[in-house]
């Protein structure tokens, strides 16, 4: 019987509460091209010129004025809060009319969203980085994280693939990191090319070559699924427990926190389930055709 | 125990080889080295060694002219390279050039083959190991071939 | 539990309208009966009933002069909790970036949406309370609220009719349901034909429904009329004309996500997305962006969505599921087993909408048991829907 009333006392509270489908504006302090399809653009917000506190993994709903809006992950550095980075492809409608923004532009975002990584997870343990594409950008903060707690946990792996040497995302920050002794940075392309003296090979490739101890390992896979599900295979061949291995999901989205229904998995909402998920919950929501 | 055989043993390629085995693969392979941008193999060459990299890398090319070489894939570190020694009609089918300066163990392809037929758990051993290799190779290529992370049109 | 006389009804309908509420109940339109705002007792679908089966909805005439002879038309109250379009943000552009050219914008602050009258549901079926309460679930009681949903449930008062008349295509009984609520209600009212002239009996359920019922003309109800009430609901339960074997079903789903029986069900599938429009607890929603002409004033609209459409589950370069068979699927498979994982209940209220309204006669409670039963073999569509 007392459901009623109770919801409406409730509910009254809520109805106060802010709008979460309402942007915050930012203007871009930054734009940076990486790739002929990649951009990074860094934010601030109009109000406080500052960025925004997040966990690596999550992500933003970036809103361009009457063109829409998209989830974009976070790729910057967590303990940075001067500025938001996102860096994504050009590949939609909004992602597209993105680029060819500049530095001094209006856009709105909401969040951060999502379940974040399990950084702190990695303590005491390997850590392996798998990314795929695109994929690294929602992984660099996992990096910056471990950088910046570096003594926490023993070997740092970050092998990265992509489709050709032109395609290499952060390829600056990559090659400083690979001068470091700290981390191990392998990089394998699909297509090599005259000049590219690196890696040809899927990226599952490079699971074998890496060194870590594989029984003490956590793993972090962010890429297209089908590069995810072959390297979580390999990593498990490896040795490497499965609960130890955790994904970043992408699917439609257009609300970001539960409400449109679009990112359902099958029982999962990608948004607020995700988008980073043990591996042995998704597994069985990977192998079913068009789920 | 010579250089040879310690080097073959510590190759995971040959892990779990017995010695007499080992012993057989070390008379028909020598160690060599090979400088960046030259090739061990050419597309269309007689197949007569198979190598394992100990050191560098070696990449696979097709080459077709106005495109320039299309690498296959790369072979590095503890990798087997090559397996048309094999089959007939013993021809490479890719260009192999070496990327980064390289050591390796090559073994002569009919030294090997002739034991392989005389001692068929030998023969057994040593294809299981290149079968493995060869599936794991097919797996890859086709995910390499997916262009994954392509625009999807 | 009060008596309120058929002729004393509207001094309920006087005393909702005197608090300003806005009444929405059942009221027949185009030979339909639809939800709308409604001034009096007399709006209501006076001695209507239907006949609903498979792709098959016809209103006809009773013999008596009930007000809720009916069970469900093809309205469902989501329509006024969470409207089909509703506009999310109005931003106007405020000069140009020199750099690019882009416009900067600001945000205009919405519009003063509390200006709406509260609405008080009259003629709630049980099964459509159950709808709201999953409704609740997703809007209220996630990680984030939707506040345009909870301003509009936080002011809605519930007036439930007990269900005394299931239609064919009806299980809520089955879903445990209906066809009496027990809770979650302002007011409940009860239809008793069968004493005498046409009486209602009703009870609170809260604070703010007690209070109205003092002011509706009543007595208190005789023990004959109260088993009398008791007797029409245990009737109704028995003559549903659906049925679903709830016993390990989500489980069985879950087990279930490559059975051949989606792909047959998908060749009669238009993927018209009726079932999702009439369904009371489908939420979906999408987005569209529009600018006006001189792109000076651009706007965020939600509108309902369809997990029947291609866009629905499009990431770039293409849909998750281009087939009929697996949006189909998918939209089955979130009302029988994955709502359980996400909510703890079904999403399915065993309202019926989706078989009447299927323009195939697609019908949820074959295809579940289809599934569940191996044996069942797949039902030939209803007659009249079998063309050439």
């Amino acid at each position: 019987m007392a459901n009623a009333p109770d919801l409406m006392a409730e509910s009254a509270v809520l109805a106060e509460a802010p709008d979460p489908m309402r942007p915050r504006l930012f203007r871009i302090a930054k734009f940076t091209h990486n790739t002929h399809d990649t951009f990074t653009v860094a934010l601030e917000d109009l109000e406080t010129g500052a960025g925004i506190g997040f966990r690596p993994g999550q992500f933003n709903m970036v809103y361009l004025y009457g063109v829409g809006e998209i989830p974009i992950s976070i790729s910057g550095d967590p303990q940075d809060r001067s500025v938001v980075i996102h860096t994504t492809r050009a590949v939609g409608t909004v992602t597209k009319a993105m680029r060819s923004m500049r530095k001094g532009d209006t856009l709105g975002l909401r969040g951060p969203y999502g379940v974040p990584w399990p950084v702190d997870r990695a303590r005491g343990r390997d850590v392996v980085i798998v990314a795929g594409g695109i994929g690294l950008a929602p992984l660099r903060p996992v990096l910056y994280h471990c950088l910046a707690h570096r003594n926490e946990m023993n070997k740092l792996v970050l092998l990265y693939g992509t489709r050709s040497p032109v395609d290499i995302l952060y390829r600056e920050e990559l090659e400083s990191w690979r001068a470091r002794f700290d981390l191990d940075v392998y990089v394998s392309v699909d297509r090599g090319m005259e000049g590219w003296h690196g890696n040809v090979g899927f990226v599952s490739t490079l699971i074998a070559k890496a060194p870590f101890d594989a029984g003490n390992t956590t793993a972090y896979l962010c890429g297209p699924e089908v590069m995810m599900r072959v390297c979580a295979t390999e990593l498990i061949k490896r040795g490497v427990p499965d609960h130890e291995l955790f994904v970043s999901m992408e699917r439609n989205m257009k609300c970001g926190i539960g409400f449109c229904g679009h990112c359902q998995l099958g029982p999962v909402f990608i948004c607020k389930d995700g988008p980073v998920f043990p591996y042995p919950r998704m597994r069985n929501l990977l192998s079913p055709w068009e789920l | 125990m010579d250089d040879l055989t310690r080097i073959l043993k510590g190759l995971p390629f040959f892990e779990g080889f017995a010695d007499e085995h080992l012993a057989l693969l070390v008379g028909c392979a020598r160690n060599e080295r090979a400088t960046a941008g030259s090739f061990l193999f050419r597309e269309g060459q007689d197949a007569t060694t198979f190598y394992l990299i100990r050191e560098g890398s070696v990449s696979l090319n097709i080459h077709a002219p106005g495109q320039g070489p299309l690498i296959v894939q790369t072979v590095s570190e503890n990798e087997p390279l090559g397996w048309s020694w094999l089959f007939p009609p013993y021809t490479w089918h890719f260009d192999a050039r070496v990327e980064q300066d390289a050591r390796m163990v090559v073994f002569d392809g009919l030294c090997l083959r002739t034991k392989c037929d005389k001692d068929p758990v030998f023969g057994y051993e040593l294809i299981k190991r290149f079968s493995r290799i060869m599936t794991q190779r097919i797996e890859a290529l086709s995910f390499q071939l997916m262009d994954v992370y392509g625009e999807r049109s | 539990m009060v008596t309120i006389q058929r002729n004393d009804l509207q001094t309920l309908f006087d005393a909702l309208e005197r608090r300003g509420y806005r009444i929405i109940s059942p009221t027949v339109r185009d030979e339909a009966i639809i939800l709308d705002t409604v001034h009096s007792a007399d709006d209501l679908p006076k001695g209507r009933g239907e006949e609903q089966s498979a792709a098959r909805y016809r209103l006809n005439r009773r013999e008596d002069d009930a007000l809720f002879g009916y069970a469900v038309g093809p309205h469902a109250w989501k329509q006024f909790l969470y409207p089909p379009v509703q506009t999310l943000l109005q931003a106007r552009r405020e000069g140009t970036s020199r750099s690019s050219g882009e416009p900067g914008f600001a945000l205009l602050n919405p519009e003063g949406a509390d200006e709406e009258p509260a609405m008080a549901f009259v003629g709630v079926r049980p099964c459509d309370l159950a709808a709201i309460r999953r409704l609740d679930a997703v809007f209220l009681q996630g990680p984030f609220q939707e506040p345009g949903y909870a301003r509009r449930r936080s002011r809605a008062l519930v007036v439930v009719a007990q269900c005394t008349a299931p239609s064919g295509t009806c299980f809520c009984a089955s879903m445990n349901t209906g066809p009496s609520a027990p809770d979650g209600f302002d007011i409940a009212l009860t239809e008793v034909l069968s004493t005498g002239p046409t009486v209602y009996l009703a009870e609170s359920g809260s604070e703010r429904g007690a209070e109205i019922l003092r002011d509706v003309t009543c007595r208190p109800s005789t023990s004959e009329e109260i088993s009398a009430a008791a007797r029409a609901i245990e009737s109704a339960a028995g003559r549903m004309g659906r049925h679903v074997d709830l016993d390990g079903l989500s489980e069985t789903l879950r087990r279930s996500i490559e059975h051949v029986r989606w792909q047959q069900t998908a060749q009669r599938c238009l993927s018209c997305a009726n079932c999702t429009m009439v369904c009371p607890t489908c939420f979906c929603s999408t987005v569209e962006d529009t600018t006006d002409l001189t792109a000076t004033i651009a706007e965020r609209r939600r509108r309902w969505d369809s997990c029947f459409t291609l866009d629905y589950s499009y990431i770039h370069g293409g849909s998750v599921r281009p087939s009929g068979m697996s949006r189909y699927r998918q939209w089955i498979m979130h009302k029988m087993s994955t709502w359980v994982d996400q909510y703890g209940t079904y999403g399915c209220t065993g309202c019926g909408r989706c078989i009447t309204w299927c323009p195939v006669g697609i019908d949820i409670t074959q295809e579940v048991a289809a599934v569940q039963h191996p044996s069942i073999e797949s039902v030939t569509p209803p007659r009249e829907n079998v063309h050439g």
